[in-house]
């Protein structure tokens, strides 16, 4: 396979699955908002902290839901908002057209356009549809390439993309928001930390699963150690992880060839396999959260240069 | 005016009648309701043409028409042959120039007209392509003018597109209206892109030892024609390649894939030779593949079409195919060309200034359409200003006759009516010559237009060769 081929869907793949997180993430500081008490523009400046795009508020000045919904939502000069991201995850399908399926094209080709006519105040007023809408293109471009593509190299990178960025995003939000989880953070009990914690399962619509897993047991501890280590839940770190190296051996298989970023995904997963959340907090939680972003840094570099991207 | 369904006093042509009875069992609002699925049929798949730049949708649709345009088994025989001949005539004028120049030393095209032609590429002379073949994708655009009068109006020999809306316009007739394909009446087009890699295979370089690897080039996807391009890859099945992802090393082409470089053997280029390579072409372009045309040259790679294969299709030359017949092959041309005057020739071109508002004027290097006066359609001050522009340089214009093209009964808002159409086939030349029986028809979709591009308001049909 051509290798701008490959880089086009390893790119797609990153492109969707950021526009579905970033939706998600809007979607829990919409829900913050509407608790009494909790909110404080903080709330915004780690979502858009978690999307990448912190850079683009204004340090001093208080960031409004106006303000998030313009810039994560449909600026087309901030390359992460999820207009920026369905516009390019199109192009990219586009330009390699042959390596798609029909059934990927369309759910891509469909409604491109759709958020071009939308604007702030529209945004705000039928904000639950079009997040709905957005994590619905997300969710039937995976499912169309999951019933209709080859399972070939073209579809490794597809998924090795989506899971480096999911991997990523969540990396991002425990990154912005660890102090919550922290055993020792100076306000103890009370609403504001259940919404807190909740919040962030919300982002990553875990409430249920986090449930159906732990019963309802709200600890900072276990909120952790579900989003990080939890190997069944499908956007934890641990998780994401495992769906890389299962890509990227598949890779190796198909060429006959590993690479630096099979030893790098190989030890991350072992070692995300023998961790306990314990030591994590022993270690740092915040040191083990920038750390791990690093070697996903690391390894997207390491991909690149194995596939001569 | 010739119609082709119905002929006056109102009479169905023969091979109309199925599509005449056809029209008439859907009826009016069946049609236009089938012609808005179509649409978004189009839509959806993406079948689009892209136009940067100029505000608006980028990536639009070309109107497909419904009421297919209908030739009999005889007709497309004698067609068959003619565009054969030409296509066949086309390489042996491309091959001549480039090495002894016959036809020029035997006076019958002016040198002027080959060496001075921007076409021209001065470093493909005395090179041998493989299978003596310069243009493998010949279009030439026929027009009708009467029950047997079919006329060539132009050749396409570098990059002729199209060839896309014939497939898919017949996929989507088959898909809508599976009836009226019942009984195989009509012959298929589907093996267009396998007589395509065919072709392209027959034609693989010297150097290349097992199963030629074959390459479509397209400049990108902000190209108009980038679906077509991305269309012949996939059904090729083919890669599907930009400059960037081609380089040359040790005297061979090669691709960057995911396992590394792969060798590439035949590139069916749809870039223009201007951008194929700037060391031999241009330099100061940043487009194109370094020492790609040295590989090429030295035999290790082949370009569909050759550079220079555009000096074949120049509106000048034109007017010499049916004399490069006569000289190559010994036959007298079975399409003959649209009476055409060389404003070159001082007597013709005063014939030419003297009758601007009878005659279509158009640019020697023109297409698409543009830069050409309609006679009897403009304003005295138009032929004025081109009056001009033909003065200061006669020799960068043709002249032709306003045609009576033919017309085929088109579907409107307002209902059906006769629109003006014209035709491109689309022959491949390899080491043996492939021709499918159909090609693209473009129809020119306002009252009474004779323009059919579709950068103008044109659209297009199927085409159907009956079968005997």
């Amino acid at each position: 396979m051509l290798s701008r081929t490959a880089e086009n869907l390893y790119w797609m793949g990153r492109y969707m699955e950021r526009a579905e997180c970033t939706a998600r993430l809007i979607e829990m500081g919409h829900r913050m908002a509407m608790v009494p008490g909790s909110w404080s523009d903080d709330e915004w400046r780690s979502v858009a902290a978690a999307s990448g795009s912190a850079d683009l508020f204004d340090k001093d000045a208080a960031i409004t839901d106006a303000a998030i919904l313009r810039t994560l939502m449909l600026d087309l000069d901030n390359p992460s908002s999820i207009r920026s991201c369905l516009r390019q995850a199109r192009a990219n399908g586009r330009a390699v057209r042959n390596a798609l399926t029909r059934d990927m094209w369309e759910t891509l080709n469909e409604g491109w356009r759709r958020l071009d006519e939308v604007d702030v105040a529209g945004a705000q007023r039928d904000l639950r549809t079009l997040l709905d809408w957005i994590k619905g293109r997300a969710i039937m471009f995976r499912g169309a390439a999951s019933t209709s593509m080859l399972r070939e190299d073209r579809y490794d990178f597809l998924l090795l993309g989506a899971h480096v960025e999911r991997a990523d995003m969540m990396l991002r939000l425990l990154d912005v928001k660890y102090y919550v989880l922290l055993p020792e953070t100076e306000v103890v009990g009370g609403g504001r930390d259940y919404h807190q914690w909740t919040s962030l399962l919300h982002a990553t619509s875990a409430l249920r699963a986090f449930h159906h897993v732990y019963r309802g047991d709200y600890s900072p501890w276990k909120i952790a150690d579900f989003l990080i280590l939890n190997r069944a839940f499908p956007r934890s770190v641990a998780f994401c992880y495992d769906q890389i190296g299962h890509f990227l051996d598949r890779l190796a298989r198909g060429y006959g060839q590993r690479h630096v970023c099979h030893f790098t995904a190989s030890e991350m997963i072992a070692r995300l396999g023998d961790l306990e959340m314990g030591e994590i907090f022993q270690q740092g939680l915040h040191d083990f959260i920038t750390g791990t972003i690093a070697t996903t840094r690391r390894l997207n570099a390491e991909i690149y240069r194995a596939y001569h991207f | 005016m010739f119609d082709e369904m119905s002929v006056e006093g109102g009479t169905t042509r023969p091979p109309y009648a199925r599509v005449e009875g056809w029209i008439a069992d859907s009826g009016l609002e069946l049609l236009h309701k089938r012609s808005a699925e179509a649409e978004a049929i189009f839509r959806r798949i993406g079948i689009t043409f892209a136009v940067y730049g100029e505000g608006g949708d980028p990536e639009r649709l070309i109107p497909f028409d419904l009421i297919p345009r209908v030739f009999s088994a005889a007709e497309w025989r004698r067609l068959d042959r003619g565009i054969r001949q030409r296509a066949r005539a086309l390489n042996a004028f491309l091959y001549d120039v480039y090495h002894r120049g016959e036809i020029l030393r035997a006076g019958i095209v002016p040198e002027r007209l080959v060496y001075q032609n921007a076409a021209f590429q001065p470093a493909m002379m005395g090179v041998e392509p493989p299978g003596r073949v310069y243009s493998h994708i010949v279009g030439i655009d026929i027009v009708r003018t009467g029950e047997a009068a079919f006329q060539v109006l132009e050749d396409n020999c570098r990059t002729p597109s199209g060839v896309s809306y014939m497939l898919e316009n017949r996929e989507i007739m088959m898909r809508m209206f599976p009836d009226l394909f019942g009984g195989g009446g009509v012959e298929p087009v589907d093996r267009y892109p396998d007589d395509l890699r065919k072709t392209l295979e027959e034609v693989a370089p010297p150097a290349c030892k097992g199963d030629p690897n074959v390459v479509v080039l397209t400049p990108g996807p902000f190209n108009s024609a980038y679906y077509e391009h991305s269309f012949l890859a996939d059904l090729m099945g083919v890669e599907l390649v930009e400059p960037q992802d081609l380089f040359v090393d040790e005297g061979l082409c090669w691709m960057r894939t995911t396992r590394g470089p792969q060798r590439v053997d035949v590139i069916y280029k749809r870039i223009d030779d201007d951008f194929i390579d700037p060391l031999a072409f241009r330099p100061e372009s940043v487009l194109g593949v370094p020492g790609l045309f040295n590989v090429y040259r030295a035999g290790g790679v082949t370009l569909c079409s050759a550079p220079g294969a555009g000096v074949a299709d120049d509106k000048a030359i034109y007017t010499y195919v049916p004399e490069m017949i006569r000289f190559y092959m010994g036959e007298a041309p079975i399409l003959e060309n649209v009476p055409t005057f060389r404003c070159a020739d001082p007597d013709q071109c005063a014939h030419v200034l003297a009758h601007l508002e009878e005659l279509v004027v158009k640019e020697v290097h023109g297409s698409g359409g543009y830069g050409m006066l309609i006679g009897p359609r403009s304003t005295a001050e138009q032929r004025a200003e081109f009056a001009k522009k033909l003065a200061d340089d006669p020799a960068n214009f043709i002249a032709q006759p306003t045609l009576d093209l033919s017309s085929v009964p088109t579907l409107g808002p307002r209902g059906i009516a006769p629109r003006h159409v014209d035709f491109r086939p689309f022959c491949l030349v390899g080491k043996s010559m492939r021709l499918v029986p159909g090609g693209l028809t473009r129809v020119a979709l306002r009252e009474g237009s004779l323009v059919v591009n579709s950068s103008q308001g044109g659209g297009v049909k199927d085409t159907w060769v009956l079968t005997e």
